[in-house]
């Protein structure tokens, strides 16, 4: 097929499509983000998947916005525009369209139910992101280490999670990972 | 309300006498998007009902409720339902921009800067050691958004939780196909498991 070799055009139709099935933030979509671009369409290695999702966390911002270095990964900055628009744009329209709705005829029960049935749905999307990227990141014993720690830090303190990205690159430096 | 009203109640915020301007709405995003390391639900909230006092607390709770039980990012959809509410269509596009644009050109910066130093020895080092502290901050965000349901012990909940790891992270399947099974499911079990609940309520309630 013709339409498929056109790289700008697979980015739309997956992220597009990727976006509606995002029940639960950015994050949730990040195994099949990992599925599309390293098994599906070898976009990139293993290695390089880990290494944008470690960006896209430092970086400020939606942490969503892997989808903009997914896209200039496959196509340069036109990549990295049209992935982001197509992840983000068309849920936001439906979202506004929904508000409209919903500010209109607020006496009904199912949004309170469709919204805690989707609670466990989107957590248990947010483990397996978890779980695939600690595959992919914790490849010593001091990689698992920092992760248990970091998770440790993040759940029990208040602490910034920027000083424990931080501290990860610095042991990272070190060589010690 | 008067305004002398017990200082326990945060005032509410003048909406409709000094709605945000469009270059006021792009701002107020940006610098939520760029202050926000790992997250940017915190800083949305303290910009928006702390800050600016455009919303109450409560009124920023139901935006991101809703927000967060439709699909896509869900910081993202709040921030044009937000805009919307002020000034329309236009509104809508100017919070979107200002929370996507500016970290978008800084992302792309950095996937150029990685293309062209990624095979760098040093920065292969830092990226492998950033990338083990992310994932832990993801699983920590994983246990806070669990607390409750263990709070509740909410067998069904874990079960469908359990169900959909497994499916995802262990079994790898596609996840348009599990969600068409796991959300359905979902719904009819909450559905199914309320009524139970009211029924047995008003058992309770008969003499």
């Amino acid at each position: 097929m013709n339409s498929d070799s056109n790289p700008i055009w697979t980015l739309a139709a997956t992220f597009g499509l990727m976006s509606l099935f995002a029940v639960g933030g950015g994050n949730a979509a990040v195994p099949e983000m990992h599925r599309v671009a390293v098994d599906v369409q070898h976009w990139m290695t293993e290695r390089q998947f880990a290494d944008v999702f470690a960006i896209s966390q430092m970086a400020p911002g939606p942490n969503v916005l892997i989808v903009t270095l997914i896209g200039y990964f496959v196509a340069g900055v036109g990549g990295a525009v049209v992935a982001t628009l197509a992840m983000c744009l068309p849920t936001a329209i439906l979202a506004y369209f929904v508000s409209r709705l919903l500010s209109r005829s607020s006496q009904s029960r199912w949004p309170a139910i469709i919204q805690a049935a989707l609670v466990p749905c989107s957590i248990g999307l947010m483990s397996a992101s978890g779980f695939i990227l600690a595959l992919a990141s914790d490849r010593t014993l001091t990689g698992a280490l920092i992760t248990v720690a970091a998770a440790g830090l993040a759940s029990a303190t208040r602490l910034n999670p920027f000083w424990m990205l931080l501290a990860g690159g610095c042991l990272g430096f070190a060589g010690l990972v | 309300m008067p305004p002398d009203s017990p200082p326990a109640a945060v005032p509410a915020p003048d909406i409709a006498s000094n709605p945000p301007s469009l270059i006021e709405l792009f701002l107020a995003f940006a610098k939520m998007a760029l202050a926000g390391f790992g997250g940017v639900l915190y800083w949305a909230r303290r910009g928006i009902v702390e800050q600016h006092r455009w919303m109450t607390a409560d009124e920023f709770n139901e935006t991101y409720a809703l927000c967060h039980f439709l699909p896509g990012p869900n910081i993202v959809n709040l921030s044009f339902v937000f805009g919307s509410r002020f000034r329309g269509i236009a509104g809508g596009i100017a919070a979107f921009s200002g929370l996507i644009v500016p970290p978008a050109v800084i992302a792309t910066v950095l996937a150029a800067l990685y293309l062209h130093f990624g095979n760098s020895d040093a920065l292969r080092r830092i990226l492998a050691g950033v990338a083990c502290a992310a994932v832990g901050l993801l699983i920590a965000t994983v246990f806070r958004m669990m607390t409750p349901l263990l709070k509740r012990r909410d067998l069904v909940g874990l079960l469908v939780l359990v169900a959909v790891f497994v499916a995802i992270g262990v079994l790898q399947l596609p996840l348009a196909a599990v969600l068409l099974v796991a959300i359905p499911l979902s719904i009819a079990i909450t559905f199914a498991m309320r009524r139970r609940a009211e029924d047995r309520a008003k058992d309770q309630a008969k003499p």
